[in-house]
């Protein structure tokens, strides 16, 4: 299939700004999952609110939008009714990390089956350029006029500490590695977490002067490297970029149906 | 593998916003915006069909067409 048959075009052109990163993450995840084979009816895609959030009403699967910050709680409750479906819930950085923090690393903890993307523009851009987690300190938003004081989340670290089995970091600019990784992490049995860094033109980029969509995109260029690359060990303020966890773990809905069986005791 | 040889570039004009990130990340300088900020092909010769200006677009609005 093509990629326009996973969208659904009567909603297009899409409500994003222009060179926003959003479309960028959603043509790399349709890609990877034309890829990998799957149908349209075994994919469910559960968003909660934002900019990115979104992104559920373009994709053509099974799509619920659902309440800020909750999608993970929503998505788990999808996953134990009906196993065998694949789930993908995109999320901004502040409805995964703030809103929704808590979900978050209980989600990773229980290592329930599901692939969360976290599309990180580090700011608010829905409500109007607010700074969030991730957006750091000493940069400059419509809540910090003077620069921000916050140090910021690390998305990869707080997901690998949570629990998450599998953990990758992608950028707008390597459109390539974003589309593997997500496929890699669809294909993954565990909690999987995808932070793509995209960028924000309209207000990240605009209040911080980084410039217009493409010189934000090959920021990402400059400021990022491959994980364990000799730059990194050269230049410690690159951020790295590829999979940093991949490991087995007991999934929560198999141990859940274990659970029933104790119970049931073999009755059922 | 033969190189890919282009066929043609569809261009959606109703979804492109004029972004200018194809434009300005195209490895061989084929594209341009015209005065409605809408994305055309000038440089078609020049294509090597990495389809990146593809794969980047935001919009879904630029396809690159390759000879079979």
């Amino acid at each position: 299939m093509a990629v326009k048959d996973y969208l659904r075009e009567r909603f297009f052109p899409h409500l994003w700004c222009p060179g926003c990163g959003h479309g960028e993450v959603l043509g790399g995840l349709i890609r990877a999952i034309e890829n990998l084979g799957l149908s349209k009816n075994e994919i469910v895609m559960v968003s909660g609110i934002g900019c990115s959030s979104r992104i559920t009403g373009y994709v053509d699967f099974h799509t619920m939008h659902t309440i800020h910050g909750r999608a993970l709680a929503f998505a788990t409750g999808v996953k134990l009714a009906r196993p065998e479906l694949k789930i993908i819930v995109p999320m901004g950085d502040g409805d995964a990390l703030a809103i929704g923090g808590n979900h978050f690393i209980h989600a990773a903890r229980r290592n329930v089956d599901m692939t969360a993307i976290v599309m990180n523009n580090r700011i608010y851009g829905m409500t109007g350029g607010q700074f969030s987690p991730l957006s750091g300190s000493n940069i400059s938003a419509s809540t910090a006029p003077y620069r921000t004081i916050d140090k910021s989340f690390d998305v990869v670290e707080l997901s690998k500490a949570a629990g998450a089995t599998f953990v990758a970091r992608a950028t707008s600019y390597h459109a390539q590695q974003m589309t593997e990784v997500i496929e890699k992490a669809i294909l993954h049995k565990g909690f999987s977490v995808v932070e793509v860094l995209t960028q924000c033109p309209t207000y990240f980029g605009r209040k911080n002067k980084i410039g217009d969509a493409p010189e934000m995109i090959k920021w990402f260029k400059d400021h990022t490297t491959p994980i364990g690359s000799k730059a990194k060990q050269e230049h410690p303020e690159l951020i790295e970029r590829g999979i940093f966890v991949q490991q087995e773990g007991p999934e929560y809905c198999e141990e859940y149906q274990k659970i029933v069986e104790r119970a049931m005791k073999g009755r059922s | 593998m033969a190189k890919p040889k282009l066929k043609q570039h569809h261009i959606n004009r109703d979804w492109c916003k004029g972004c200018g990130i194809c434009v300005e990340l195209c490895p061989k300088n084929v594209l341009e915006l015209d005065d409605q900020d809408k994305v055309v092909v000038v440089r078609p010769q020049d294509c090597i069909c990495c389809r990146l200006c593809e794969l980047r677009c935001p919009d879904f609005a630029i396809e690159v067409e390759t000879q079979e």
